[in-house]
């Protein structure tokens, strides 16, 4: 090679210009191979493992990190950031790219999905380093959700649960001291707050599109969504009809206004003026509660847990009784015959078992690594922090006991409503099931379709949409 | 002689194999693989684990066409398609009319301006569009408020979520089209003009006897273009409504998607990809023939 020739010649001055950077490229990326092909083989690199996270979280978790590699200097940890919208497409491309991550978080209700897909390894054999009071530490509802078939798939980072937000001013005006243990209790209190004076009112926000609450309803009433090994709908068992036509009901009598998530423009703000004053929702409001509510409100809203169908024993939280009986009774058509007033101890004031899990890809070279940073963000301390940064609620109990967690008023209702949750059924297809039932749900709501007609519909889309399902349990090649 | 034309097709091959290889890899056989994938259930448990494919025949065609949801994204599809196409097209033809008009003074100025949105990132765009939407503090409602019409809640509202849509595409969209023409009118010789103006006649003659028949060609693009374009709408639904309310702005491509990719349906998601396919060309084959019928 002589282009050292090329220099000296004034002639060629512009080739040069051409020819240089272009070998140079050529000559440092050659170089560039040979250093990396080459480092590949020392000891001394650090291992460096992917870690996806979505949204609010992958950006707070940066945080616990520096911490995390001054305990182990060997690891380096980079967080992909994934915004939640996506973040199940996105997944599922990586899966099919054969690009995962080595460790990565996704919601509790994929987890059956991604075993399915045989995308995530199972941790028992590394849970068994584990003292088992840490493993029972859990959430037992929610580390249920991330079990499957006698495995452990993953382990719950941080949990959700759907629970009331309501109005302690609304319900004092009501004549009710705090919030009622049954459905009993809290249809009076809603029945009375829409009579209330003011503006338009109603008692409760439902957003029609959402399947959240007929399914807790059904969940409470002891519904089994799914029949034979989740083979095929079950909605029109008397169970999830009567919690159907129960929720129907809370529209029917003008406690629920049939608006859908998009068509409340401001909830704040219609909360801040009693437009509603009962909201079902997850712990994600109480920071956006305690930010966007205007001055006037603060301090005039609480979170209770879910009623049951079953009045505790303990009824120190119950109205006062002299409003019970007399002046409001509960429309005949709420209720739907026991409900409310049932004898049996069927799922008292359950609620979903949500969440998001950590798992590790078991294509992973780096599982070890990998593990070691699910550990470490599995520890109490740093749940806590997780807390303090982000306000997403730990999935170890004993985190529950740091102070951030026990100065938050709001935080004790969802610590009694974890004790009562329940997880969704356990396979892929659960999502689109989901989907089907706030798609007709909505419909029996806008009155669109008989609460009958709805029901005979979904449990229809429902077996076509198991129909693959029970092909594979057929063919012995379980999903 | 023969070895001459040989040579020369041997370089023209030459030539053309890096596209055609190009064409071949990342565009017939992906086309190829849906048209198989059609025939099967592939999903999320094929993805796991081929053993788990069957094949379905026209059972995923046959489902298809009796998902109510099908027919929503259809008939919103042909909503979007034969009201904005035609809509798309006068509002290009009248914005080409009047920046080629000489009367027009910085004709490069607002050529750019009209064209200016179609280079803009779709999303940048419906973030604003939002904002103009918004039933409260929208500048359209506001603009409203003003003559006295009670304010749109027009990306929640089922009925006026597609319109407002359509609107926001067309907007989007027309500048496109606009150039296209722009070149069009361009290309028609000034003394066809001078020679009406002696014969006397107007603007209106001049644009009815003189513009439209020779911007035939032009238009025939420019229509089937829209077409094609308009029959695939997807962006604008997923980024500012994602199909909803009630269903109402779902298009065939977002039905595809979210079949395909939230739902990971690709069999079911590929049918209805050729369906689509099936549709766009007879839309074609029809203008094209109605084209040609007409007397030139």
């Amino acid at each position: 090679m002589d282009f050292k020739v090329f220099t000296q010649n004034r002639a060629d001055y512009r080739y040069t210009m051409h020819m240089f950077p272009m070998l140079r490229l050529f000559l440092s990326s050659i170089l560039l191979i040979l250093w990396l092909t080459g480092c590949d083989s020392a000891i001394d690199r650090p291992v460096v493992v992917e870690f996806w996270a979505m949204g609010q979280e992958g950006e707070q978790v940066k945080a616990l990190l520096p911490e995390f590699e001054r305990r182990y200097p060997d690891i380096r940890v980079q967080v992909q950031q994934i915004p939640w919208s996506a973040a199940h497409e996105k997944l599922l491309t990586a899966y099919a790219g054969d690009a995962m991550p080595d460790l990565f978080q996704l919601g509790n209700t994929w987890i059956p999905e991604f075993v399915a897909l045989r995308a995530i390894e199972p941790l028992d054999e590394r849970l068994k380093t584990w003292p088992s009071a840490a493993v029972s530490d859990y959430f037992t509802g929610i580390l249920a959700t991330n079990q499957l078939g006698n495995q452990t798939w993953a382990l719950p980072w941080y949990v959700d649960t759907r629970l009331f937000f309501y109005r302690t001013d609304l319900l004092a005006a009501a004549g009710f001291s705090g919030p009622p243990a049954t459905w009993d209790g809290w249809l009076q209190i809603m029945s009375r707050i829409k009579t209330l004076d003011g503006a338009q009112r109603y008692a409760i926000l439902l957003p029609v599109n959402e399947w959240q609450l007929p399914v807790i309803l059904a969940l409470q009433r002891g519904a089994a969504l799914l029949r034979d090994r989740n083979q095929y709908g079950n909605f029109q068992h008397p169970h999830f009809r009567e919690a159907f036509l129960f929720y129907l009901s809370l529209f029917k009598e003008g406690l629920a206004p049939p608006v859908s998530n998009s068509q409340m423009i401001n909830l704040y703000q219609e909360f801040a003026n009693g437009t509603f004053a009962v909201y079902v929702s997850g712990p994600w409001n109480i920071g956006e509660f305690e930010r966007r509510l205007p001055a006037a409100v603060k301090g005039k809203w609480m979170t209770a847990a879910l009623p049951g169908r079953v009045v505790p024993s303990t009824r120190s939280s119950l109205p006062s009784q002299g409003r019970r009986d007399s002046a409001n009774p509960v429309p005949p058509s709420l209720g739907g015959g026991d409900w409310g007033t049932g004898d049996d101890d069927l799922a008292a004031g359950v609620s979903l078992a949500g969440g998001a899990s950590l798992a590790i890809s078991r294509t992973s070279p780096r599982q070890d690594a990998a593990w070691k940073l699910l550990e470490y963000l599995a520890q109490p301390e740093q749940q806590a922090q997780f807390y303090r940064l982000t306000g997403d609620l730990p999935a170890r109990q004993a985190a529950w006991n740091d102070s951030a967690l026990t100065s938050n008023r709001y935080t004790e209702a969802f610590r009694q409503q974890l004790q009562h949750v329940q997880a969704t059924p356990p396979i892929p297809e659960w999502e689109r099931i989901a989907n089907r039932i706030a798609y007709y749900t909505e419909l029996a709501v806008r009155q669109e379709m008989q609460a009958d007609e709805a029901l005979v519909a979904l449990d229809r889309d429902v077996d076509r949409i198991l129909e693959k399902r029970r092909w594979l349990l057929e063919q012995g090649l379980a999903p | 002689m023969t070895c001459r034309l040989h040579s020369q097709t041997l370089s023209a091959w030459a030539f053309l194999v890096p596209a055609l290889l190009l064409m071949a890899v990342f565009f017939f056989l992906p086309i190829l693989a849906a048209f198989l994938l059609s025939f099967t259930d592939f999903d999320i448990y094929a993805l796991g684990d081929l053993d788990r494919l069957r094949f379905v025949g026209l059972s995923n065609y046959l489902q298809l066409l009796q998902s109510p949801l099908f027919w929503t994204a259809l008939g919103n599809t042909f909503y979007f398609v034969i009201v904005g196409g035609p809509l798309s097209v006068v509002i290009s033809l009248g914005a080409a009319l009047l920046v080629n008009a000489p009367l027009t003074r910085f004709p490069g100025f607002f050529r750019t301006a009209f064209f200016l949105p179609v280079v803009t990132t779709l999303v940048a765009v419906a973030v604003v569009w939002r904002y103009l939407y918004h039933p409260r503090y929208g500048l359209l409602n506001y603009g409203l408020s003003l003559i006295g019409v009670d304010p749109i809640d027009w990306l929640g509202d089922p009925d006026w979520a597609m319109p407002a849509i359509i609107l926001m595409a067309v907007w989007k969209n027309f500048g496109f089209n606009m150039i296209i023409f722009i070149a069009g009118l361009q290309n028609i010789p000034m003394q066809l003009y001078e020679a009406a103006r002696i014969d006397g006649a107007g603007a209106w003659r001049q644009f009815r006897y003189i513009t439209l028949p020779l911007l035939g060609p032009t238009f025939l693009f420019v229509a089937l273009m829209t077409m094609i374009g308009y029959f695939q709408v997807f962006a604008e639904p997923y980024v500012m409504t994602q199909g909803g309310p009630a269903n109402r702005t779902l298009s065939i491509v977002l039905l595809m998607y979210e079949e395909g990719f939230r739902w990971w349906n690709m069999g079911y998601a590929s049918a209805a990809a050729f369906v689509l396919f099936v549709l766009i060309l007879a839309g074609t084959m029809l203008q094209l023939k109605l084209r040609r019928r007409e007397p030139s």
